[in-house]
């Protein structure tokens, strides 16, 4: 059974929902948002990630009009949004605090935006039980927001601002006051409504698992720029650069010299050391300064050389990090770098075969490792 | 940045000007030359030195202060008791009548609790005068201490008195060298708070007073019955003067402290 | 031991200075006036024993409060009363909102200065802060004055000595006991509710009214029960301010006790005030608790 792969980002007649023409945002003379230029789909599930204080929050409340664009445009279904004040906007906002109105029962407050738009009283109850129903707050819809968990608070919050059915819907760190377990939960129960409901989800995020999770496409932001959008496997596997291959995962980063070599590079990292190989899509020039990042679980740990692979290197283990399923194990190489890497656990405790100080070899194959230019 | 809106702006300015354009009013007009208070005619002190040779004023003011430093200073040592009783006093027979009797005062007419003072002084023979003044202000008074302190009591964590006490101390010494030296700044609006009420009374004091004892406020009053007078004016202004004096100099150091423990508290997280 | 010390000398006080005074007032309400000193009949004589407290509680009779509601001075004094109160009351409300909302939206360095402005008045006399507007509002007084060159008048209005000037007295003394209760309910009010509301379509107009009045609800409730209970039984701005067809409880009841010398006419008196005064303090004290049990 074929299956289109959505990706309307990659077709050419897709109209964006949301167009970001050179936005820029300043406070007084700090700049929080810089030349941001940016096209969201319909349907997609946008995450936006990035340290605490890089601009998430303000382009959410740039987009739900709380805020104004000091320079460039917003354009949500090809309108300017530029005067149109929040009320009027087809755009609903969970916000960071969840903003439940205290005096309101939980009926009540799924039920205030729908109020405002006068709707027949019928139309809201059908509404709002549907709404009750689908977040699975039936029981509570008497019930004030003092009066029920978090994680029934949060659920109200995305029933209210999913009442109205708006195009988009923008969730500002809509599960960072939850605890683990329940974020898990509520993240794919997210996905579940956003297939059901075919809404627009922009979504803030400061945890990096949650955004490859339940997203179509990350953002990664650094000071008020996007650094990189993509797929969360492009995020992961092809980062551009290595603030965004460090702000994913854990990754090595090996500083280095490049030079051309068939169809990939050799880099050489340190003195004496046979340099590494490794093939990219990234073009250098010789002798041009590089960064050759791994993820852990791409590096091999093993007693032997191995005779076939393309990057072997010999270290010491100095700590392993025992996670459960597997164990990281950090490897000292010769000229002092640190390397991480990453095995699975198949083997019970007692029977594993590298311990402390032991010396090993670490391997990794010339396709495994993403060659960067910055 | 949160700027004022023009709305906010204009509301802000109409309520401060309504709130202190009579006072000062009754300033500048304190300095007038002319015995007509309405009418301009001139800037002078004179009606500050007529104060000032005024006998009866000045005997007023010190019948004032002896009775609101006592009542005061009682009202302090009583209400601090009867917020302790209320917040820690556990169970006791009457504990509901107790609570009723520190909170009713606070809503009771005025003319109610000193018709009432007055029928007891009477119905028990006692003479009216400075006395019975100040035990009518230090029974009152003693209620507003008991909220005041009471509200610090219980924001204040109770472990502080155990810890005190599994360290050896006495009941007695926790509450000395434990819990006063924390509720102390209540303690102190407490009894700044009840000094004012009883500068400020006029009808308890009406009531309670006497011939012998002629408060300030009762003073006044007569004066202020026979319509505005220069001398009044004076007098406002200087009362005025040491509340605003008071109150900013309270706050400001009240600030510091706030501030410099901040700045302690900053310090001390970079040094961690 | 300690304890018990702790505990008998403050009640003791107030049962000897609150409780039993009250209690007299009550008892006095019961007697008779008499040309005497005490001037009332029964008086207790428990060197009688028993018979003597017989006797006296047979004279007892509610004759003053037949006569209060007898005479129409008493009664109209007790609806003007309320009725003074009431307007003040909404008035100080309508001034006072304003002001807590302005100051709750001001800047975060201005807040401390425009608490410590509305707190300065509270500490300074009451008295003279009622007495500077005699000057301002007597027929040659600076608001007439002030009106008059600038032709909005011509000739001087009669406000001193009227109930209007009362109005003005009681909204000006007690502005802060309005302001801060609301200012309290409104600062400690989440900024984001406002934009939620906003966000689901209300205009900044309806989102005031949905949102930011019913969530400052229990501080205009409090603000009002303390202004409406101190004004109802006020002497002094009645007296200073008010004209002689002012007729306020306080100020009724003072004259019975001082120029009548009445004393069970003016205890009935203040029995009444003080029924009156249960209902709306007791509403006061559930407003009081259910916020209490909210912020916990
Ligand atoms: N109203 C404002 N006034 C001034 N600076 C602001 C304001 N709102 C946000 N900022 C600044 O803009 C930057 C970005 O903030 P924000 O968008 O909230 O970051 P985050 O990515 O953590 O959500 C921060 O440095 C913040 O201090
Ligand atoms: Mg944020």
């Amino acid at each position: 059974m074929a299956q289109t792969v959505f990706a309307p980002w990659d077709d050419p007649q897709a109209k964006p929902l949301i167009q970001f023409k050179n936005v820029t945002k300043r406070f007084g003379d700090f700049t929080a948002i810089e030349n941001l230029t940016q096209d969201i789909y319909e349907r997609e599930f946008f995450s936006l990630l990035g340290p605490s204080g890089c601009g998430k929050t303000t382009l959410m409340r740039m987009l739900a009009g709380f805020e104004n664009v000091t320079e460039g445009q917003i354009l949500i279904a090809g309108q300017d949004m530029a005067h149109v004040p929040p009320n009027k906007r087809a755009v609903n906002m969970m916000f960071q605090s969840y903003a439940l109105f205290p005096h309101l029962s939980v009926w009540e407050n799924i039920a205030f935006g729908l109020k405002r738009e006068g709707k027949p009283k019928a139309e809201i109850e059908a509404r709002v039980d549907e709404m009750l129903r689908l977040t699975r707050l039936v029981k509570f819809a008497k019930r004030k927001p003092h009066q029920i968990s978090g994680g029934q608070r949060q659920r109200v919050a995305l029933a209210r601002s999913l009442a109205k059915a708006p195009k988009l819907l923008l969730l500002d760190e809509p599960l960072g006051a939850l605890d683990k377990k329940l974020r898990q939960d509520t993240q794919f129960e997210l996905m579940d409504i956003q297939e059901k409901t075919g809404t627009t989800f922009v979504i803030v995020t400061h945890d990096q698992e949650e955004a490859m999770t339940v997203s179509s496409r990350v953002a990664v932001m650094d000071e008020g720029r996007i650094i990189q959008v993509a797929t969360p496997a492009q995020i992961y596997e092809a980062p551009n650069s290595v603030y965004v291959a460090d702000f994913i995962g854990d990754v090595n980063i090996i500083d280095g010299i490049a030079t051309r070599d068939g169809d990939g590079y050799r880099i050489t990292w340190a003195e004496g050391q046979d340099p590494f190989i490794a093939k990219t899509q990234n073009s250098f020039a010789d002798g041009q300064r590089c960064h050759l990042a791994i993820r852990p679980e791409k590096v091999a740990i093993l007693a032997e050389r191995p005779d076939d692979s393309a990057n072997a290197i010999e270290g010491q283990i100095i700590d392993i990090a025992y996670l459960g399923n597997i164990s990281t194990y950090h490897v000292k190489l010769v000229n002092g770098q640190m390397i991480k890497a990453q095995a699975a656990n198949t083997r019970r405790l007692s029977r594993r075969t590298f311990t402390w100080e032991d010396r090993v070899w670490l391997s990794w194959t010339d396709t495994a490792a993403v060659v960067l230019e910055r | 940045m949160r700027r004022f809106s023009w709305f906010n702006a204009t509301s802000l300015t109409v309520g401060f000007a309504f709130l202190y354009l009579p006072m000062l009013i009754l300033i500048i007009y304190s300095f007038n030359e002319s015995r007509l208070v309405t009418v301009w005619a001139g800037f002078s002190t004179q009606w500050y030195g007529s104060l000032l040779q005024n006998q009866s004023f000045l005997d007023a003011a010190w019948v004032t202060i002896q009775v609101a430093v006592a009542s005061s200073t009682i009202a302090t040592i009583l209400g601090t008791m009867g917020a302790y009783v209320l917040v820690r006093g556990g169970r006791f027979m009457g504990r509901t009548l107790f609570s009723g009797m520190i909170y009713a005062p606070l809503v009771m007419p005025e003319v109610i609790t000193g018709l009432s003072l007055l029928l007891l002084f009477i119905g028990i023979g006692l003479d009216r005068g400075i006395f019975t003044v100040v035990l009518a202000h230090t029974t009152f008074s003693m209620c507003f201490v008991s909220v005041v302190v009471s509200s610090r009591l219980v924001s204040f964590d109770k472990s502080l008195e155990e810890a005190a006490l599994d360290l050896g101390c006495s009941p007695f010494d926790a509450f000395r060298l434990v819990t006063l030296p924390i509720i102390a700044p209540a303690v102190i609006s407490g009894w700044l708070l009840a000094f004012t009420l009883s500068l400020d009374d006029l009808v308890i004091a009406s009531f309670t007073a006497g011939p012998s004892a002629t408060t300030l406020p009762i003073r006044i009053f007569s004066a202020v019955r026979m319509g505005v007078s220069p001398e009044i004016n004076a007098l406002s202004t200087i009362m005025i003067a040491i509340v605003t004096v008071g109150v900013v100099t309270a706050s400001i150091i009240s600030k510091r402290s706030s501030l410099a423990q901040q700045r302690d508290e900053q310090a001390a997280a970079r040094a961690t | 031991m300690r304890r018990f010390i702790l505990i008998a000398v403050p009640y003791l006080w107030l049962m000897a200075l609150f409780l039993v005074p009250f209690l007299i007032v009550l008892k006095i309400s019961l007697s008779d006036i008499a040309l005497s000193i005490p001037p009332y009949t029964p008086q207790l004589d428990l060197t009688e024993g028993w018979s003597g407290i017989k006797a006296f509680l047979s004279q007892l009779d509610f004759e003053n409060f037949t006569f209060l509601t007898q005479d129409p001075l008493y009664w109209r004094a007790y609806v003007s009363s309320l009725q003074i109160a009431l307007i003040s009351t909404v008035l100080t409300l309508l001034v006072g909102y304003p002001i807590a909302y302005a100051m709750a939206q001001a800047p975060d360095e201005w807040r401390a200065t425009l608490l410590l402005l509305v707190i300065l008045p509270f500490w300074t006399s009451f008295l003279i802060r009622v007495y500077s507007w005699i000057g301002i509002l007597s027929n040659e007084g600076f608001l007439n004055q002030f009106l008059l060159w600038t032709g909005i008048i011509s000739t001087p209005l009669t406000i001193l000595n009227t109930n209007t000037a009362v109005y003005i007295g009681i909204v000006y003394t007690y502005l802060p006991f309005m302001i801060l209760p609301i200012y309290s309910a409104l600062e400690k009010m989440d900024g984001s509710l406002l934009e939620a509301a906003e966000d689901l379509g209300c205009s900044r107009l309806s989102a005031f009214w949905l949102v930011t009045v019913p969530l400052s609800k229990a501080g205009i409730v409090a603000g009002c029960f303390l202004v409406f209970i101190p004004a109802l039984g006020e002497f002094v701005i009645p007296s200073l301010l008010g004209g002689s067809d002012t007729l306020m409880i306080g100020k009724v009841l003072w004259e019975e006790f001082f120029s009548n010398r009445d004393w069970p006419v003016a205890s009935a008196v203040a029995v009444i005030l003080l029924l009156i005064l249960v209902v709306p303090i007791v509403l006061f004290q559930r407003n009081e608790q259910k916020q209490r049990e909210l912020d916990q």
